[in-house]
Parts: C-alpha cells; sequence; structure tokens
C-alpha cells in the first residue's frame, strides 16, 4: 500500500491564494453602489444620552444618510447561551443606544456616506448631549453597595450566579480536615483577541427578490443567519451569509454583533449594498474581549501531597452587555473543569457574572479553560511549596491513571480518554529536569535567576453533544453536517457547514477524504462559510471542527465508498459481500487484477445506464453528527526562564510540549496549531492586559499601547505529541486548536515564580511585564518605596 | 491630487484626494486587495509593501508622497507565474494560517534579505519586530525566511 496520506504533513491547499494576494477576505470585495457606514460611539463609559444632533451630518455632501436609535426597526441583539439555575438577567442589548450608553464605543448613531472617509468626517460632526453617569470596571467591585448601576432591574450589577459541585458538605469537610490549605486571589487580566483582520461586514439588499446576502467575518455563518434573519425580520431561507476569507478569529468572529446587523438593515433601507469594516483601535473597543475573572481560590492537600478538594469563586466580567456565548464561558467551560487531569474528589465553583461599563466579553481562544488550567496549576505549585515536595511529583502523585474509554469525574463530566503520565515523562526527558535542577542551584549562587513551570493539563473541547447544549441553555445544537457529491469524472466537492479560518481543514478534511476512499488530494474541494451552498452547521470554535464536522466527513464518506462498492459489485457481476477495497479500488475477493476504480464506480452511477436494483443515480452522500460525548485532548507543557537581575526582564529560554491530540492527520498543520497557541498563552503571561482608567476609559486601545507579542520574544518551541484514540470518533480524533494556549500561561506564569524563589515572591498579577517583576524584585532586596503594584509576598 | 504611480511595473494616472492612504490607494483605485490592514497606529506591518524596494507600510504614508515612485504589492512579486522563493517557502513550511499577515510577511521579509542576505534566527526574529502575527506563533515564518535566504543565497532572484 502508498504511503498512507493520513498522517501526512502535505502542503496546504489553501495557500497559493494566500501568498499571492489572491484571497478575498470581506474588505477586499466591492460591489456596484456602494456605500461606506462608520458609527459614532460613545467616549463615556456611563451616561444618560439627552440630545443627539445630526443636522450637520445630514447635509453633509456625500452623505445618503444618518440613523440614530429611534429611526431602526431592528431586533436586539440576543444572548445565546442562557445558563440555567443561575438566576441569570438578560436585559436588553440595543443595536443603537436610545437613552443610555454603557461603555465607551457604544455605537450611538451610524452613517451611510459615498465613501469611508466622508462616513468617517460625517460621524465627526454628530454632536451628543451625555449626562455622565459613574463608571465600574472591576467585577468584584461592581457587586458591591453603591457602585454604580448599569440596569434598573439587574441588582448590584449581578448577571448571574452559577455553581458547580460535587457536593458541597463533602467539599467543606474536606477543607476542614486538610492538612494544608492554599489559597490565592488571581486576576485573569482581559485580554484582546487580536485577530489580525478586523471585523468588516458587507450586506446587500435585493428588493425584486427579497433577498439579504451579507459577507462578514465570521466563524459560524449559519449561526450569524439564523440570529440576523431574526434581527432583520427576515425569513432564513432570505438570508444568506457568506464568511469569505477570514483572517483569524480566536472566538472574537462568533459573536453577533450590532455592527453586522446595522449594515444589513441600512443596505434594505436604502436598497443600496453597505460595507462597515471597523479599524484595530475600534475593533478594541467593540469587537469581546476575553477572560477578566477576579478569583478567590483555594486548594486543600493531606501530608503527602494528595489533593483532596478545590474551590473557587469568581467574579466574572460580562462586560455592558451580555454577549453571545458570554454567560457560557466562566460557567460551562470553566467550573465544570475544575478538577483537570487529577483525581480530586471534591470541587465547587461559584461563579457571577457582572455587569461592568466596559467592552462585552466572550469566548477567547480556549474560552474558560485556560482560567480553570491556570488557577489549578498555581494552587498545586503553592501546595507544593508549601509541603516542601517537588512540584513535578505532586502532580504525578494525583494525575488520573490511564484509561482508554470513560472517566468521570466528581463533577460530573465523563473524559473520554486519557494517559497523562506517559506525556509528562515524555515531556521532563526532552526538557532534562533532574538536570535542570542542578542547573538552577549553580545559576543562583552566582546571582542568575533560572526557573521551571510544568503544567499537566486536559481540557474539554469538541463541543459537543448537542442533548448537552440543550441542557446547558445554549440556545443551538453543537452538531455537525456534510454533503459530499462526487462529480461525473470522480472529483469531490465536501460541503461542511463549520466555517475553518486558518486552521486549514481544506487540506485536512481533504486528507480524510483520500483516506477512506482512495481518491487523490487534488481531486477534492472542501466548500465552506458560505450557507447559500453549505448544509447547516455550528461553526468552528472550541476545538470542534475536526472532532465533529471531521466525524460528519468521514461518516459521509464511508456512505460514498458503500455505495461505490455496491456498484463496483454489480460491474463485476459479484456480490457485496465479496468485494474487497484498497487504494481507490474495488477488486473481487483474491483477485485485484479485476477491479472497478472508485471514480469508475462513480462514473456508471451517474450515468446509470445500468443500476443494480433499487439504487438510485449518482453519487452523493449527506452526513449529520452529534458527537455522543466531549473529546478531551491533554499533554504537559514545560518552560524555562531566565529572569535579567538588573531589568526584571523575563527571557523565555525553552519551551517543550508534549499534547495528545489523538491521532493527527496533518502534524505540521497539528504543529502550527500548537506554535500559535503558545504564543497566545504566554502573551497572556508576560505581555498582554487591557487597561481601563477609572473612567472606564480604555487605555489599551491601539496596538500601539497593547503588548501583541513579537516574534523576536520566543526560541524555537520543542514539540512531541503521544496519540491516544477517542474511543467515540470514528477515527479517534480530538481538538487541537486550543490546547496550546490553555497549557502555555501557567507553565511561563510558575517558571518565572519559581525563578524568583530566592526573593520569597508568591503571586503576582499578569502579565509579568518587566516593570513588575523588577518592582518586586526591589521589594523583597528592601529598596522599594511601597507600591504594591499587583505583588504579593509569600511568607 | 494628480498621481502617476508605478505599481507592479505598470504607470497608474490618477487624480486622487490628497489625504488618501497609499494603501487605500492600492486597495481601492487600483482594486489590488492583496495588501491588508491590521492596524490604524502603524505597528502590524499587514500593509508592507516596496517602495523603490525598499519595504515600508503602505498605511503609514499618503499616496501623494510616492507620486513617481515604484511599488510593488504582494500581487508583483512571482515573476513570469513563478513564485518568489519566499512565497515558495512560507508554502513549504507552514509560515501561514489565516494568511492575513502573510502578504506583509512576504514583503517584509523580502526586502530585508535585500539588506541582510543571509541573517541568523535571531537576526530574523528582529527583523519582524514591525510584523505581527497571531495565528503561527512565528515558528514557521521564521523558518521559511531562513530557507528562502538559503535557496537565494544559490540561486538569486531579483525583489
Ligand atoms: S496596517 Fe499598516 S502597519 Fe498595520
Ligand atoms: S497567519 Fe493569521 S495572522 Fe499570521
Amino acid at each position: 500500500m502508498s504511503t498512507r496520506i493520513f498522517g501526512s504533513g502535505i502542503k496546504r491547499r489553501e495557500d497559493p491564494r494566500l501568498i499571492t494576494g489572491g484571497a478575498k477576505y470581506t474588505d477586499d470585495m466591492a460591489l456596484p453602489g456602494m456605500l461606506h457606514m462608520a458609527m459614532l460611539r460613545s467616549p463615556y463609559a456611563h451616561a444618560h444620552i439627552k440630545h443627539i444632533d445630526t443636522a450637520t451630518a445630514q447635509g453633509m455632501e456625500g452623505v445618503v444618510a444618518v440613523y440614530t436609535a429611534t429611526d431602526l426597526s431592528l431586533g436586539a441583539v440576543p444572548c445565546a447561551w442562557l445558563v440555567p439555575n443561575s438566576d441569570l438577567k438578560t436585559p436588553a442589548h440595543p443595536p443603537l443606544a436610545a437613552d443610555k450608553v454603557r461603555y465607551v464605543g457604544d455605537a450611538v448613531a451610524i452613517v451611510i456616506a459615498e465613501d469611508r472617509y466622508l462616513a468617517q468626517d460625517a460621524a465627526d460632526t454628530i454632536h451628543v448631549e451625555y449626562e455622565v453617569l459613574g463608571a465600574v470596571v472591576n467585577p468584584e467591585e461592581a457587586t458591591q453597595e453603591g457602585a454604580p448601576q448599569l440596569f434598573d432591574d439587574v441588582p448590584n450589577n449581578i448577571a448571574f450566579r452559577w455553581i458547580a459541585s460535587s457536593g458541597d458538605e463533602g467539599v467543606e469537610k474536606a477543607f476542614a480536615e486538610a492538612d494544608v490549605v492554599v489559597k490565592d486571589r488571581i486576576v485573569q487580566q482581559r485580554l484582546l483577541p487580536t485577530a489580525m483582520e478586523p471585523r468588516a461586514a458587507l450586506a446587500q439588499w435585493n428588493s425584486g427578490t427579497g433577498e439579504m446576502t451579507i459577507w462578514c467575518t465570521s466563524q459560524n455563518p449559519h449561526i450569524h443567519r439564523f440570529i440576523l434573519s431574526g434581527m432583520l425580520g427576515l425569513a432564513e431561507h432570505k438570508v444568506r451569509v457568506i464568511a469569505p476569507e477570514v483572517g483569524g478569529g480566536f472566538g472574537s468572529k462568533i459573536p453577533v454583533y450590532a455592527d453586522e446587523a446595522l449594515a444589513a438593515w441600512a443596505s434594505m433601507k436604502l436598497n443600496r449594498p453597505v460595507k462597515w469594516a471597523e479599524t484595530r483601535s475600534e475593533n478594541y473597543l467593540v469587537t469581546i474581549h476575553g477572560r477578566d475573572h477576579i478569583e478567590h481560590v483555594e486548594m486543600a492537600a493531606t501530608s503527602d501531597g494528595t489533593i483532596t478538594a478545590i474551590r473557587g469563586t469568581v467574579y466574572a466580567g460580562m462586560g455592558a452587555y451580555l454577549s453571545t456565548a458570554g454567560p457560557g464561558i466562566p460557567t460551562i467551560l470553566h467550573g465544570l473543569m475544575y478538577c483537570g487531569p487529577y483525581t480530586i474528589p471534591h470541587a465547587r465553583c461559584e461563579s457571577i457574572g457582572v455587569f461592568t461599563t466596559t467592552t462585552p466579553t466572550d469566548a477567547y481562544r480556549g474560552a474558560g479553560r485556560p482560567e480553570a488550567v491556570f488557577l489549578m496549576e498555581r494552587l498545586i505549585d503553592q501546595v507544593a511549596r508549601k509541603l516542601n515536595m517537588d512540584p513535578v511529583e505532586l502532580r504525578r502523585k494525583n494525575l488520573i491513571p490511564p484509561f482508554e474509554d470513560g472517566y468521570t469525574i466528581p463533577l460530573g463530566l465523563t473524559y473520554d480518554s486519557g494517559n497523562y503520565e506517559v506525556a509528562l515523562d515524555k515531556a521532563l526527558a526532552m526538557i532534562g529536569y533532574a538536570d535542570f535542577r542542578k542547573e538552577q542551584a549553580e545559576a543562583r549562587k552566582q546571582g542568575r535567576y533560572l526557573g521551571i513551570g510544568v503544567t499537566t493539563y486536559c481540557e474539554i473541547c469538541g463541543l459537543g453533544p448537542s442533548q448537552v447544549a440543550g441542557a446547558t441553555g445554549f440556545q443551538g445544537g453543537l452538531w455537525e453536517s456534510t454533503i459530499i457529491r462526487v462529480t461525473p469524472t470522480g472529483k469531490v466537492h465536501a460541503m461542511i457547514g463549520a466555517s475553518p479560518h486558518g486552521q486549514g481543514e481544506e487540506t485536512t478534511f481533504a486528507q480524510l477524504i483520500s483516506d477512506e476512499i482512495g481518491i487523490p488530494v487534488e481531486d477534492i474541494e472542501i466548500l465552506h462559510g458560505d450557507t447559500g451552498n453549505t448544509p447547516m452547521g455550528w461553526g468552528t470554535y472550541g476545538s470542534r471542527t475536526t472532532p465533529v464536522a471531521g466525524a460528519a466527513l468521514v461518516l459521509a464518506t464511508r456512505k460514498i465508498k458503500e455505495k461505490a462498492r455496491a456498484m463496483a459489485a454489480h460491474l463485476l457481476e459479484a456480490a457485496v459481500e465479496d468485494i474487497d477495497y484498497e487504494d481507490g479500488k474495488f477488486f473481487v475477493k483474491g483477485s485485484p487484477d479485476k477491479f472497478k476504480t472508485i471514480q469508475e464506480a462513480t462514473l456508471m452511477a451517474t450515468l446509470a445506464w445500468n443500476m443494480p436494483e433499487g439504487m438510485d443515480p449518482g453519487m452523493e452522500a449527506s452526513q449529520f453528527y452529534d458527537p455522543p460525548n466531549f473529546v478531551y485532548p491533554f499533554g504537559t507543557h514545560i518552560a524555562i526562564v531566565e529572569i535579567e537581575a538588573d531589568t526584571g526582564i523575563v527571557h523565555l529560554k525553552r519551551y517543550v510540549a508534549v499534547d495528545d491530540c489523538g491521532p493527527q492527520i496533518n502534524p505540521v498543520i497539528v504543529a502550527g496549531q500548537i506554535h500559535g497557541g503558545i504564543v497566545q498563552g504566554v502573551g497572556q503571561a508576560l505581555f498582554e492586559g487591557v487597561v481601563y482608567d477609572e473612567h472606564g476609559q480604555l487605555l489599551t486601545g491601539s496596538m500601539m499601547d497593547y503588548a501583541v507579542p513579537r516574534a523576536e520574544a520566543f526560541p524555537e518551541f520543542e514539540l512531541d505529541h503521544t496519540v491516544t484514540p477517542s474511543p467515540h470518533h470514528p477515527v479517534g480524533l480530538k481538538g487541537v486548536g486550543e490546547t496550546g494556549t490553555i497549557a502555555s500561561t501557567p507553565t511561563v506564569y510558575n517558571a518565572v515564580i519559581d525563578a524568583l524563589q530566592p526573593f520569597g515572591i508568591k503571586t503576582m498579577e499578569m502579565p509579568l511585564t518587566a516593570a513588575r517583576v523588577w518592582e518586586a524584585m526591589q521589594r523583597r532586596n528592601g529598596s522599594a518605596n511601597g507600591s504594591t503594584n499587583g505583588v504579593h509576598e509569600g511568607s | 491630487m494628480q498621481v502617476s504611480i508605478t505599481v507592479n511595473g505598470k504607470r497608474y494616472e490618477r487624480n486622487i484626494d490628497p489625504r488618501m492612504l497609499l494603501v487605500h490607494f492600492l486597495r481601492e483605485e487600483l482594486g489590488l486587495t492583496g495588501t491588508n490592514i491590521g492596524c490604524d497606529t502603524s505597528q502590524c506591518g499587514a500593509c508592507t509593501v516596496h517602495l523603490n524596494g525598499k519595504g515600508v507600510k503602505s498605511c503609514t504614508c499618503l499616496a501623494v508622497q510616492v507620486d513617481g515612485m515604484d511599488i510593488t504589492t504582494i500581487e508583483g512579486l512571482a515573476q513570469n507565474g513563478a513564485l518568489h522563493p519566499m512565497q515558495e517557502a512560507f508554502w513549504e513550511l507552514h509560515g501561514l494560517q489565516c494568511g492575513y499577515c502573510t502578504p506583509g510577511m512576504i514583503m517584509a521579509s523580502t526586502a530585508y534579505l535585500a539588506t541582510n542576505p543571509s541573517p541568523s534566527e535571531e537576526e530574523i526574529r528582529g527583523s519582524l519586530e514591525g510584523n505581527f502575527c497571531r495565528c503561527t506563533g512565528y515558528q514557521n515564518i521564521v523558518a521559511a525566511i531562513k530557507s528562502a535566504a538559503e535557496k537565494m543565497q544559490q540561486e538569486p532572484v531579483g525583489v
């Protein structure tokens, strides 16, 4: 048999258009008669709108229309994750603010003009009279008495209060009986997703047919169609949403925003195409932010290092309104993962969602799971320190033993498969853990500060069974579907409902199909992103495209294969049971020379001159796939850092990642996902962080102020993997889109704290910038003068 | 204002708004949308093109400033249907995912190699100071630039 295409690191099929400038992103599109939309946004975090004067803008040459909330006939922006048993409040989120603005960036008016410069000029002339109200940006403070209230009917700004518990009594008892308890206050700082392509939309209304076409930067065009048709009051079959080339998302292109809906509404109103494209500053202001937790967490253990319980109270900043999936992130995707890959018998998470006068938050790469893994790995290192145990040995002692088909944790989830210690050992060998400890001790004697951080993680992804989606309040399904159509000459169109935007499924999915039926990859086209020519699917996020849409694809391909087998049997005048398959050929058992290729079988089925009894013509199959469970990839990441004593600069010296996402369709693409994920996670540990001032002004509102990680900050990552198939997936696949981000933040953070042991520093707020680290070192050296700057010393 | 700008070997005469950015001139006047826009503060490098052979951020200059000059964009890099070695290397080594930063990365790195034809890995990383990528973690971009540099040392091409 020839080399298997599954598992081969072939070059990506999407690349030729991307490396030559031939790709078409939303803002690259232009239509005849196209108008441009600009938004007027609130400069205040919280204010009553007293009066809006648009007269000057209306009168400007080239301005076609100016609209405010009173002009609109457009539904509110809905929240689509209504987490149950949490007393969830869902105050209306109007597309344009009517009487009150609730964050800097809240849209107040739109201008439609003949070109984008003019639209912006006109927006700048609109005069709004505001009565400024108090701002509150910290989610914990927002719940306190006397804090500014965003909504009249949401007391203390509490949007929800959600609890996951293995049993409160057991948790209490474990803490009461513990030999050691460690506590921490963790700030999961807000992050800016920063997909390199900002959001954009182009809407074209066809009054003749009553059809609306919206090109937009979407990770899930079918969800966008579903919700936008409702907001616009159009029948769903008259709305077509197209995600053309999409320049990254990382969660920020999942939600439904007001802007896209406003462009579509304006296009209907004016009967001309309308385009909106945000600037980067606008992106930082209004496209969702990620994380934003203040967590009070603690861990209980016995003196031999057995972890007996973990619990936490999370204040999760939701921003000014609930974004599409916002409430699901710090709850379902966070609290249920409090046990991690460990045999912790008791766990409890209380998550309090809080409105603040800030940009709404939603899923950002990892979404809830990075926060869970971070607090776990932080607490474990602190327990180890208290017990004077090696943090690696403490982890090893508590890891869940290998399992191949299901392990149910006390919080109710059933992990699919895991073999955690093997990954740990592999990573330890790669980094040379024992030798490093010696080197570290030597270095300290010379006044050099080296540190190592180890994370053993598992995470929940491949979202997910639709039944669970429903039970947890997600207002959609989480299955995927595909239609595979083989043309008369044996070429394949595979249409998928998921919507890749950089992950490479045009390549890996062609490999999956090719592997099953032997049609060469060059003859397979994966169509996605257009609701007009793809079957329904719920989108690309939560590391779900490969595990869920990939499964649908494999099963559909197998249907094709079986039909082709039956056709070949008919043509070879043999019984179906007697037909064997290899490498795209069907042959009678024992006589491989007498065969029909998949292409021949397809051609004959398409011509349909001579069909087997009861078989319909054509070669096409469709398949829905609702996964029976989530998938749970895992692994170990290890980082070594060195801290410059004079400056506090953290140098990332080495980074080892051993991940297990089951079998890899294309190892080069898998590695790419992990590289990118690591950099984003390290970005959180060392560089990135949203800063609001007390008035709710976004101080990190441009790339000048927000530290997007750069190439020079990183060494070459050292990757390896183990392979533990998922028992419930047709080919054992798990997701890998988020593992790097989930694992790398605590890995690098713990390495820095380890390096700073001689200074007795227990915890610092992220990002661990040079200024912060340097100051911490000075305080310990006794030469600083009082500012705490997020640094807490150990006892 | 009247300008005459040569882009990818072809001269364009246009009457434009004096405040029009070069990147908008390329994208909207000429329809060359391969050059992307990733920021509004001159940080990200998505818009990098060659101006008289040097890498510049086309969001950072006005079209009228380049009157009479010579621009190469990503669309003009492949010669006679053959990809530039840098394009080849990005493809070969998986130096891109969503591809949004890619035209800028390729234009910036080809311009860089003209000034430093065989850079070390560290120098390559340093040279990308003004080019952000949110997808790849840079590892394969660095590898691609290194590999292209080596190939171009063997078989020089004009950029
Ligand atoms: S768009 Fe020019 S540097 Fe970002
Ligand atoms: S490939 Fe997506 S930003 Fe670089």
